[in-house]
Order: C-alpha cells, then structure tokens, then sequence
C-alpha cells in the first residue's frame, strides 16, 4: 500500500499553479483592506482567520458603505454559503476521520482545494481515509499560506502596486482553469452554462444571493438531467 | 471608514467562526454514514454550478473597469476555458490565460 506522504505530495503539486494566483489575489486584498484603514496585522488576522476571499471581500465592500456589524456577518457568511455544500460533498469521504482532523480539514477548505479532492476522491475511490485527509492537506496548506502571505504584502505595499497588473484578474482564470477539465458531460456543460446565466440575470441581488441561487438552480437541473439520461438509456 | 478596533474584532471573530461552522457543518454531523444516492447525485454538480456562477459576473461585469465589459479580460477568460477543456490541465490553462491577458491588455492600452 502505498504511504500518505505520497498522497500528500500529489495534492500539493495539484495545488502548486494556485500558489501563483492566490498570492497575487491576496495582495489585492491586503490593498483594499489598507485603503480601508485596517493596518497590516488586522489584515493579516481577517486573512488567517476566515481565509474566504469572497466572503472577505463582501465585508470591506460593506465595510466601506458604513454598514451595520450584524449585517457584514450575516452578508459576510451568506456569501460563503457554498461550503457548506462543499462541506456535505467531503462529508461520505471524510465523515469517519477524527474529530481534530476535520476540525482542521473545515478551517482549511477553500474552493481550489475541495475541487482538486473531489475529483480526486471520485477518481480513485480505493483510497483511504488517511490518504484521502493527506492528499486533502497537501492541496490545501500552501495556498492557504501564500493568502495569508500575500495579503500582508499587498496591505504592506498599498497603492504602490500598479493597475496594469491586473491582478484582480488572477483568480478569474483560476477558477476557469479549475472547472474546465471538470466539463465532461452533458449535464455537466448544460449545469455551468446554466449557472453562468442565471448568475448573471441574477447579478443586481444584493448580498451574494445571486450566486446561491444561480447556483442551486443549476444544480438541480444537473441532477435531474443526470437522472433522465440514465433512465433513457 | 469609522469602525472601532474592538467592532473591527467582532466582524473578524464573527466571520471566522461562522465560516468554520458552515465548513464543518455536514462533515461534523455525518461520520462515515453514506449518504443516500439521490443527494450524492446532487452533491456531484456542487462544483461546475458554484464555480461557473462566481465566474461568469466576474468575467462579463469585472470591478477593476467598474462593471463594464472589457475584451481583453473576456479574451484571456475565453482562451483559458478553451485550452483547459482541450488540455485538461490546469496550469497550460492558467498560462495561457496569463499571457492571453497581458498580450491583450498592451495591444489596447
């Protein structure tokens, strides 16, 4: 059988290209955050502490509008509602490993790594739970970091850090570098189109309801369009 | 922006701990029971519906212009969907979204 540490090394060469966009998508926050007034150590904390850069991002936004503290947490979370669909995806995976283990794995989910273990858990489902939590912490912890480290850079910098970067664009083509290779089938292609669309009809909601929606919605029909394929078959 | 340190701790705090809670919700909950299937069915689209839904406004309505359509954006996200689809690698994608953007982004401005 093969050890952990093999696995662990696959989910962090997986996760290497993030380490590159996440950096620089981190910096744009410790920039935002510093114009905002927080001082490099709290915008480190907010980092290290939540590490959800949607989340993190709505709450400056609001932040920056004078909004009341309950509604940056309330809008903050819903805005990070999708782990907790991420959260009951790793769960048949995940469910027997200790609790410190998936007290661990909840802190250190981020988009990137539940998309890489997903498929990775799909792929390979001989694997086992060591190896699954070993490939999950590889893929997961030195991005993590490279958030962190980049935000105290781009608090640190501020302004000094050119527009023509456009580093706000790094974790774009991230994400679309990440759902690609996932667009296989049918009900695949036919759920991100869908999910596109809607999210952009739904794109005046306030809060990040837009993409919850938009997202649930395309979800079921990719399900149900899973179902009737099958059953025609 | 006029929060004290101490309500700029409280929306860290609050943040933070509610994330983890909604993170570890379903793995605290379940261990190890097996989900039933329609739900797994479910669960296999969590990926290519919230991704493509936190893209799309990014790509078509991008901040850094104000939420206006801008071509060398849309280009580089166009070429880098194209070659990860074609490839199936991740990195070639990321790559040739980066220089399709810089490329992009000189010849206009």
């Amino acid at each position: 059988m093969r050890s952990a540490r093999h696995d662990f090394w696959k989910g962090f060469w997986g996760a290497l290209p993030f380490c590159f966009v996440v950096g620089p998508y981190g910096m744009v926050f410790g920039v935002l955050a510093a114009e905002s007034g927080l001082d490099v150590l709290t915008a480190v904390a907010f980092s290290a502490a939540v590490i959800a850069g949607a989340a993190q991002f709505t709450a400056l936004s609001l932040m920056q509008d004078q909004a009341p503290t309950v509604i940056i947490i309330v809008v903050g979370l819903a805005v990070n509602l999708r782990m907790a669909l991420y959260s009951a995806t790793l769960a048949p995976h995940l469910g027997a490993a200790p609790f410190w283990s998936r007290a661990l794995v909840a802190y250190s989910t981020l988009d990137h790594s539940f998309v890489l273990a997903d498929a990775k858990y799909q792929a390979d489902p001989a694997m086992t739970i060591s190896q699954k939590l070993a490939f999950f912490f590889g893929a997961t912890g030195f991005v993590g970091v490279m958030w962190i480290v980049g935000t105290g850079l781009g608090a640190w910098l501020g302004t000094r850090i050119p527009d023509w970067l456009a580093l706000d664009f790094a974790m774009p083509i991230a994400f679309i570098a990440l759902v690609a290779p996932a667009l296989r089938t049918v009900p695949q292609v036919a759920t991100a189109l869908a999910a596109a669309v809607l999210s952009l009809a739904f794109a005046a909601l306030p809060y990040g309801l837009g993409l919850i929606m938009a997202a649930f919605v395309a979800l079921l029909l990719g399900a149900e369009l899973e179902r009737r394929m099958q059953t025609t078959l | 922006m006029s929060y004290s340190s101490t309500t700029l701790w409280i929306i860290i705090a609050g943040l933070a701990l509610g994330s983890w809670l909604l993170r570890f919700s379903f793995l605290g909950l379940i261990c190890s029971k097996d989900l039933p299937e329609w739900l797994k069915r479910h669960l296999r689209y969590t990926v290519v519906s919230v991704l493509p839904g936190i893209i799309a406004p990014l790509v078509f309505l991008p901040k850094a212009t104000g939420g206006v359509f801008d071509l060398p954006r849309f280009l580089a996200a166009a070429v880098t969907l194209g070659v990860g689809v074609w490839t199936r690698n991740l990195f070639v994608a990321v790559i040739a979204g980066g220089i399709t953007l810089y490329s992009m982004l000189n010849i206009s401005f």
